[in-house]
């Protein structure tokens, strides 16, 4: 079989399981191979993608152009207010800059957009190579935000110094300065929450706190989904805060607990299921019996509304199988549920950047023989994806033309997508494209050796 | 010149071109059985093959030496060597391309001498590894692409016999527009070497044996003989003398090179067929008399419609080049030139035109939306990278050129020779018709009939 001929890159195998076979701990949160083509991106991309979404922030990437090219206006994330976020700022560095420094240059980029924009908020990003010719970017904000009177944070995001997990943290810590109050920690406000790790892709966030409103919470802030400066600066006010992208979020919830004392729960709105429980478990938390009804009469509206659709999407799916391949673990498990639902099997996992106890608790769910790997390959995917006979494959748009080349549905599950697919309307937005791709009739045409090959 | 404009901004608003490994990637998918490697941190490869995977609908591997703070610091060496050894393993291609990233160049990488050593210490010294500085920060895409071109000429071309074979080198142009070249040629019965190739290896068939490296690219066996061609034609006016692949055949072997615009439009394909005809002493057979008789009638049918278009054209400057000429041929209004890139040397370019144009270089999107607002512009003809000028201007945008990311068929738009060219100015024709008829009946009535009733 030709499959199998292919070369693997032996410390590649450290990273690559398939459950039921020997019990090994899965090598994942450490550095990729050299050649191996990575599917991951930098840290500059992970502090960009938590931040980006703040809709009234400047986002000035202090570096040669690319990296403000590659991340200009590429994710969904919709806003209810300033589309300043959707601009891509850059200090371009040239050659002379990267001999003298380019701590003027940025200075001045500063004083220019504050001038044309009035933002009451920056993000300054540092590249690689701001890293290497030793710009103070700190000292550069701190000046700029006294002398114009707004607030100024400098992103910590050279590429090289970690991964795109490196770049969440970098962009928590951001986050965590700018909402830092004053002298006196503001009142909790009851039945108050802040929604962390939905980035209002298509609408996600202002789904979910429509749902939170009809039971009587409010959201107060989402991390980072439409998300404002003025919104940013009253999160502590918050009592209890939810948490959805573990990968980006986590971090963050921690530190604001241990900070603030607000406490977090972690939540899923992928999925009928998840999204229920999610919704009881913060329901729960209330401890009020009006509250835990309502959410109880939501939860029974929406799934009859949707849930018929999607058994008849169930009814057509059911013993497909699917191969998952996505950023982080919270993705990829509520994936692994997900498919679940729709009689899915779920034959292939993996994520470029999931943690040691998410690749445990995607272990405990997945079948026997399923393949679970760390910060894959396009060979890795290709190979497993066929060993496999996965119908589906769940990724970004750098795995959508290798699905669609080996003849292989898709689905995006990434920041560019434009239909929601987060709480019970997502699940069966969800369920309609995994049914629009699998049974699509085009497969019918293009597998097999047709009309020209024959005698 | 005084219709230049200065360029003194601090800050890049919207960027109107990628960095400079991008463009240097996409040469290297136009050889026979080749791979890439960035020397940088992970995210510039994964970046490059998100952006070029859009525009392509094609998988695109490129490896990275993933360098980390450690190979920052002590120097990326055995980064580079591992992924060089990698690469081998997976993909065992003919030839491998090493760029530079900002990163490399900044912490002083002498690749030449690292691929020198790799390859003595791995006994296969006849390997070609073709190394390309490309520091985002000293130039654009554009100029990648063409230092990629000379350089694996440069590495591969050896003295050799005369023959009859004519060297194409092209542009960054859309696979379909190299199969419309590569007819051309086939039609006058030109042998030719064309450089890069990418027609199939970047818009490969659908097949059911997807294999790790696509199929087709220019031969290495013919790049090495292209010092004995009869003649080189270049499809790049704007290229800069020291990034010409032309010239170098030209000052080492004495190749005679014809530098010619890109054959979009009657009087450049004119010129592109001449030159054929006059190389080769062939004659031009009837079928092209048709195409051009054919596009003569297209641009006598359309020629009042089009009148009516005040355009922007931006991109790269050959494209930006031939697309104005054929806009000015046409009778459509060129009024702002624009590329991100610095060498576009439009005055002499335009004659006496070039008094009627705004010529922006190293520009950006905010710039070029503002120019073309204060000079009533109607039309855009570029990449996706100008959707705002719909989003925000209401001008109406016809995609050409790289990136076309928020459209499909990126890679089969075409737009060379006399059918190309009709193609395109159907284009053109059309979305000014569409405009006109979606605004007509209410602009009339607001104009003339608004006021009539009134006593």
């Amino acid at each position: 079989m030709a499959v199998m001929e292919r070369k693997f890159i032996e410390e590649r195998m450290e990273s690559i399981n398939i459950k039921g076979k020997k019990k090994k701990h899965l090598k994942c949160e450490s550095e990729s191979l050299a050649g191996c083509v990575s599917q991951r991106a930098c840290v500059y991309c992970g502090a960009r993608v938590v931040l980006n979404p703040i809709t009234d922030a400047v986002h000035l990437v202090h570096g040669p152009i690319g990296c403000a090219s590659y991340t200009w206006d590429i994710r969904g994330s919709l806003s209810s207010g300033s589309e300043l976020y959707r601009n891509s700022f850059s200090t371009d560095l040239k050659e002379n800059d990267v001999i003298f420094g380019g701590e003027k240059k940025l200075s001045r980029a500063i004083d220019e957009l504050v001038l044309k924009y009035h933002p009451q908020l920056i993000f300054v990003y540092s590249t690689c190579i701001v890293g290497v010719i030793g710009d103070d970017i700190e000292a550069v904000c701190k000046a700029a935000a006294r002398k114009h009177n707004i607030e100024i944070y400098p992103v910590q995001s050279s590429g090289f110094i970690g991964n795109k997990a490196a770049g969440y943290k970098a962009a928590c810590e951001a986050v965590l300065k700018l909402i830092k109050p004053g002298v006196h920690l503001p009142e909790k406000k009851n039945k108050c929450i802040n929604y962390l790790g939905d980035f209002n892709l298509a609408g996600e966030a202002w789904i979910i706190t429509h749902y939170f409103k009809q039971i009587g919470i409010d959201v107060n802030v989402t991390f980072t989904g439409d998300a404002s400066f003025t919104k940013l600066k009253k999160a502590i006010e918050a009592s209890l805060n939810i948490v959805q992208c573990a990968g980006s979020m986590f971090y963050l919830a921690q530190e604001i607990e241990k900070k603030y004392n607000i406490p977090y729960l972690n939540v899923s709105f992928l999925g009928l299921e998840d999204t229920a429980q999610s919704l009881r478990k913060v329901a729960a938390y209330f401890n009020d019996p009006d509250l835990m009804e309502r959410t109880e009469n939501l939860i029974k509206n929406e799934i009859e509304k949707y849930g018929p659709q999607i058994a008849g999407y169930r009814e057509k799916l059911t013993g497909k199988k699917a191969a998952v391949y996505v950023g982080g673990g919270f993705k990829a498990i509520s994936l692994i549920k997900q498919f679940r639902e729709l009689g899915i099997d779920v034959v292939m996992v993996g994520t470029q950047t999931g943690r040691k106890e998410e690749y445990a608790e995607i272990e405990d769910l997945v079948d026997d023989g399923t393949v679970v790997l760390d910060d894959a390959n396009p060979a890795e995917l290709e190979e497993f994806m066929l060993l496999k006979g996965a119908h589906l494959l769940v990724g970004g748009v750098k795995e959508r033309p290798l699905a669609y080349k080996l003849g292989v549905a898709f689905i995006d599950h990434n920041h560019d997508r434009k239909h929601p697919l987060s709480g019970f309307v997502g699940a069966l937005n969800f369920a309609k494209e995994v049914y629009s791709t699998v049974c699509s009739p085009v497969w019918q045409y293009v597998h097999g050796e047709g009309l020209l090959h024959e005698k | 010149m005084k219709n230049k404009v200065v360029n003194l901004r601090n800050v890049s608003q919207n960027p109107c071109s990628m960095c400079m490994p991008l463009g240097g990637i996409i040469p290297f998918k136009g050889l026979e059985q080749s791979m890439v490697i960035l020397h940088g941190s992970q995210g510039c490869s994964t970046y490059m093959r998100r952006f070029m995977a859009e525009h392509f609908n094609e998988p695109i591997d490129v490896g990275s030496s993933a360098l980390n703070e450690k190979g920052t610091v002590y120097g990326g060496e055995e980064n580079l060597k591992k992924g060089l050894d990698n690469i081998l393993k997976v993909y065992n291609p003919k030839l491998i391309g090493i760029l530079t990233t900002c990163l490399a160049e900044t912490i002083g990488e002498d690749i030449d001498r690292i691929s020198l050593e790799y390859l003595q210490e791995r006994e296969m010294e006849d390997f070609p590894l073709v190394t390309v500085p490309t520091p985002a920060y000293s130039d654009s895409h554009t100029e990648g692409y063409f230092l990629a071109v000379k350089r694996i000429i440069t590495r591969l071309a050896q003295k050799s016999e005369k023959n009859e074979k004519v060297n194409i080198i092209i542009p960054n142009i859309s696979p379909a527009d190299i199969r419309e070249i590569k007819r051309i040629l086939e039609g006058m019965e030109i042998a030719y070497t064309l450089l890069p190739d990418f027609s199939e290896t970047m818009d490969a068939p659908f097949t059911n044996n997807f294999g790790k490296l696509p199929n087709g690219g220019t031969k290495l066996g013919d790049i090495r003989n292209m010092p004995g061609a009869k003649a080189t034609i270049e499809l790049g006016i704007t290229v800069e003398d020291h990034l010409s692949p032309g010239k170098y055949l030209e000052n080492s072997f004495g190749v005679p090179l014809y530098r010619l615009p890109l054959p979009i439009g009657l009087e450049n394909t004119d010129k592109f067929i001449l030159t054929l005809k006059t190389i080769s002493g062939k004659e031009v057979p009837e079928m092209f008399r048709k195409e051009r008789g054919r596009l003569q009638d297209c641009m006598i049918d359309s020629h009042k419609y089009n009148a009516q278009g005040i355009a922007v054209v931006f991109g790269e400057p050959e494209l930006v080049y031939a697309v104005t000429k054929t806009c000015l041929e046409n009778g459509i209004k060129p009024k702002v030139l624009a590329t991100g890139s610095k060498n576009f040397k439009s005055g002499q370019l335009f004659g006496e035109e070039s008094s009627n144009l705004k010529v922006l270089t190293e520009t950006d999107f905010v710039h070029i939306r503002q120019v073309c607002k204060e000079m009533d512009v109607n039309l855009a003809i570029g990449n996706s990278e100008g959707k705002y000028l719909t989003e925000k201007e209401g001008i109406p945008l016809v995609r050409i050129g790289f990136p076309i990311h928020d459209r499909v068929g990126g890679q089969r738009i075409l737009s060379v020779g006399y059918q190309g060219t009709i193609m395109f100015l159907d284009r053109i024709t059309n979305t000014l018709l569409e405009y006109k008829l979606s605004n007509y009946r209410s602009s009339m009535y607001q104009k003339y009939f608004q006021g009539i009733d009134v006593k």
